[in-house]
């Protein structure tokens, strides 16, 4: 269980740099990669949690915020794309 | 503590090695394009490890079901916004880092539509 713990302190430091470099990134490139990445976070710390909590219907949320992940991502890079037009 | 639940743990954490590594990259790379590069690769493989070492801790056959088609999705989804990022990064005309060598796409910019101007902010 504290490897579980250690690696859910790993994910926070990851989002945290997400956040940072969301906040900071001088391009809306950067916050495009920033967002896929995060969502890449998101969906596995929810399937440690789903482990360190024993709650099995997590690993349903880990498909969801994969596939919307994508989604989101290349909807947002398209945006970037048609703005610079 | 038996093997399983020790591989499972070895892969979450290299699983989250790499996914910190990506995360390092994307903090301190200069670049948009060498930051896609970073992140597309160390959080696809990152977790892929991760729900690999899920599954072999919960081995239940809706994990490894779920874990599988989850594992599927992120391998073919990730390239795929990782090389969208990186396209529209290059046609909105986000300028190459300062040490930058080589710029095989300099000579078709018409073609790709790339802004001459400053970019978007």
């Amino acid at each position: 269980m504290i490897v579980l713990n250690v690696v859910l302190v790993v994910l926070a430091a990851a989002l945290l740099a997400t956040i940072v470099r969301i906040l900071t990134g001088p391009t809306h490139a950067d916050r495009a990669l920033s967002v896929d990445f995060g969502f890449v976070v998101f969906t596995a710390g929810l399937a440690v949690l789903a482990v360190r909590l024993s709650t099995p219907a997590l690993l349903d949320l880990v498909l969801a915020a994969t596939l919307l992940g994508f989604l989101s991502t290349v909807a947002f890079a398209h945006l970037v794309e048609r703005r610079a037009q | 503590m038996n093997v399983g639940t020790v591989i499972g743990q070895i892969l979450v954490a290299l699983g989250a090695g790499l996914i910190g590594t990506a995360a390092l990259g994307l903090f301190r790379l200069p670049d948009v394009y060498i930051r896609t590069n970073a992140v597309a690769k160390g959080s696809a493989l990152g977790v892929m490890l991760v729900l690999t070492g899920v599954m072999v801790l919960m081995p239940s056959p809706t994990t490894v079901v779920t874990g599988l088609l989850a594992i599927a999705a992120q391998l073919f989804t990730a390239p795929i916004s990782g090389y969208a990022v990186g396209r529209a990064a290059y046609r909105s005309g986000v300028p190459l880092a300062p040490n930058t060598h080589l710029d095989e796409l300099a000579r078709y910019r018409d073609q790709l539509g790339r802004q001459p101007g400053p970019p978007l902010h």
